[in-house]
């Protein structure tokens, strides 16, 4: 081990390099840009407020969002749900639960089917597409081998459309929320795949590879230590933006009837997609959920796009 | 340019492969496996067992896979639970529909989104691009969906201005030629026909072009950016040459690249999309009769079509690339 940290030091030598000289990391540089900036900044305060009722969401909720109290007032059958009023600040549902209190708890699910969704993505996709990366970037022949066929299957994700695939997972699995958030998540993996594999091939051409292959450092190594943390900016970017499309989508699978067949448990996408059927009554049932899909997908866009153009190398200054 | 195209249909082949593996253990694993997804929930267990075997269902899995893509290179993709009639054959009855739909959508994606990302770039920083960036950003966002609702109760139900529902108006006992609506009522002559059909495009195509149309606007607007900043504009700038040669032949031509990919991306996704906004519309295309199959458990139509469906996505892809080359040179060598 001392043999190489000399060599290190020796090769710190050679470049004249001045012993506590060092840039910014290109994280820091980023957390800074992304800082100043107001779009960013408008992103992250929609996203505060949205985790934050989705934490609290439950306990300030005026009535139990599972409650049919209004029961007896509503008649969707003819047409007559009531509206807001003093104390039903958005109304009812069309079983009779109170609206406000099924969006302020709703925020939960809607904010976990998200995550997990793009956490599946995110862990599959980013699995196959590292070892995928690994393989072409330093693999030699075998290598080549292990990524041709890996980034094969791949495409043959990629060869359907994201909601047949949705769809197809979906109906394997019946309809339910998990199934919701594994279509959702699984339509992801291609891309996170890809993304991860494409970083690290262009990584495996830079020179500190080529330092570090020459120092005599394994290639399992370089590949985890090296090459796999320089890659992972756009990633974590895409992520970002998938929590947007996933909440998205998730939305149209329940609009499909694909999600969770018990409405006890309110969920915005679940509530949109029910609500469909009263519009001509109530619209508002439809359009605060819609609102609240619309803005939370909104911050994660623009902490995403935001994110994006901070870590964009290019922009650097 | 031609071993280019056929190499790249070679490539489909081990892709079409996999999928057809995937979709038929897909079949199997279904629920109820097969036999619930010709039967339906009421078949008896003699019944069950008697399709087990007419299906060969007790043999081999190889042998049994062998038959399957027997059938799917023969294009037999079966009969559907509830209609009664041949996937295919309900296919092709519908796919003239979801075409005209995806054609309208991209025609307004692109009309509208190419010439607003151009000066959304040009005028960088201005109220217009600011707009531009602002409402791709929000369209990305609203659900396909939901903005299909919010349009028809808006423009067909309050103003009265376009119909609601279907492809065209029944009582106008248009010709069927092609099942192209618009293209037969031009091709008989019947120019009411054709309006008709193009009115009913008119508000599933826009719900259905949101999407690509924020993307478009986006991906142009930062390809321009990106191409503005050349030496050669500049150069040809300095020479003097018109706004319009510099703005065609070196700013859209150089910036197109990425556009294209996108573009084709979009159009094989918008069959998702279909699915959606032609259910709002009860559009009759296969978006709309797919969502049908999902609730009926329809299995044999939801294997074909999305079979069908991937090979189609997967010749938009290899068009894609074939318009790269026309576009780029550079690509070609490769």
């Amino acid at each position: 081990m001392s043999t190489k940290t000399d060599k290190i030091d020796r090769l710190g030598e050679l470049t004249a390099a001045k012993q506590d000289e060092h840039g910014v990391s290109l994280w820091t540089e980023a957390f800074r840009r992304v800082r100043r900036n107001p779009t960013a900044l408008v992103g992250i305060a929609i996203l505060v407020i949205f985790v934050l009722v989705a934490i609290i969401g439950p306990w300030v909720a005026p009535y139990s969002p599972t409650d049919f109290i209004g029961k007896g007032e509503v008649r969707s059958g003819q047409g007559i749900i009531p509206g807001p009023s003093a104390e039903h600040w958005l109304g009812y549902d069309h079983q009779g639960r109170d609206e406000l209190s099924r969006l302020l708890v709703g925020a939960r699910q809607t904010l976990l089917v998200g995550i997990i969704s793009t956490l599946i993505g995110l862990t599959i996709g980013a699995l196959v597409g590292g070892i995928a990366g690994a393989a072409a970037g330093l693999g030699g022949r075998v290598g080549r081998a292990v990524d041709s066929v890996l980034m094969r299957i791949v495409d043959m994700l990629l060869a359907l459309p994201s909601l047949l695939l949705a769809v197809s997972i979906a109906a394997l699995l019946g309809a339910s929320l998990t199934t919701v958030m594994i279509a959702v998540g699984v339509v992801s993996v291609p891309i996170f795949a890809r993304l991860l594999r494409g970083a690290m091939v262009a990584q495996a051409n830079s020179d500190y590879v080529l330092a570090a292959t020459s120092l005599g450092v394994k290639r399992t190594k370089i590949a985890i230590g090296h090459i796999l943390p320089n890659s992972l900016a756009p990633v974590i970017v895409q992520a970002t933006l998938t929590l947007a499309t996933a909440i998205i989508e998730a939305a149209a699978l329940s609009f499909l009837g694909l999600g969770n067949p018990d409405s006890a448990t309110p969920e915005w996408g679940l509530m949109l997609a029910e609500a469909q059927r009263f519009l001509d009554i109530r619209p508002g049932l439809a359009i605060y959920p819609a609102l609240g899909i619309i803005i939370t997908a909104l911050g994660f866009t623009l902490l995403g796009e935001a994110m994006r153009e901070a870590l964009d190398p290019k922009l650097r200054k | 340019m031609i071993r280019f195209i056929v190499r790249r249909l070679l490539q489909l082949i081990p892709t079409l492969f996999g999928l057809s593996i995937l979709l038929f253990i897909w079949l199997r694993r279904l629920p109820g496996g097969p036999e619930t997804a010709i039967l339906g929930e009421r078949g008896t267990p003699e019944l069950r067992a008697q399709i087990r075997k007419n299906l060969g269902l007790d043999e081999p899995l190889l042998i049994q896979y062998g038959r399957f893509m027997k059938r799917m290179l023969k294009l037999d993709l079966g009969t559907s639970i509830s209609t009664k009639r041949e996937v295919m054959t309900e296919f092709l009855e519908r796919f003239p529909g979801t075409v005209e739909l995806t054609i309208t959508a991209m025609i307004i994606a692109i009309g509208v989104g190419i010439p607003l990302g151009y000066l959304a770039a040009r005028r960088r920083g201005s109220f217009l691009d600011s707009a531009s960036v602002g409402g791709s950003l929000i369209g990305i966002c609203v659900p396909v969906f939901f903005l299909a609702y919010v349009l028809k109760a808006i423009f067909s139900e309050n103003l009265q201005l376009f119909p609601s529902s279907g492809r065209q108006d029944p009582t106008l006992g248009a010709t069927r030629i092609t099942n192209f609506f618009v293209l037969d009522g031009l091709m008989t002559r019947e120019w009411d026909a054709a309006l008709d059909a193009l009115w009913h495009l008119i508000l599933p195509g826009i719900a259905l072009a949101s999407i690509p149309l924020a993307i478009i606007v986006r991906i142009t607007r930062a390809s321009v950016l990106e191409v503005l900043s050349e030496d050669y504009v500049r150069t040809a700038q300095s020479k003097g040459l018109n706004e319009r040669t510099i703005r065609g032949r070196h700013i859209l031509r150089n910036a197109m690249l990425p556009i294209v990919t996108v573009i084709g991306l979009l159009t094989g996704g918008l069959l998702s999309g279909a699915v959606l906004t032609e259910t709002v519309f009860a559009f009759s295309g296969i978006g709309a009769f797919l969502y049908e199959a999902i609730s009926n458990r329809d299995y044999p139509v939801l294997m074909g079509f999305i079979m069908i469906i991937a090979v189609f996505y997967v010749l938009v892809n290899l068009l894609v690339d074939v318009s790269y080359s026309l576009i780029d040179p550079r690509v070609r060598v490769r």
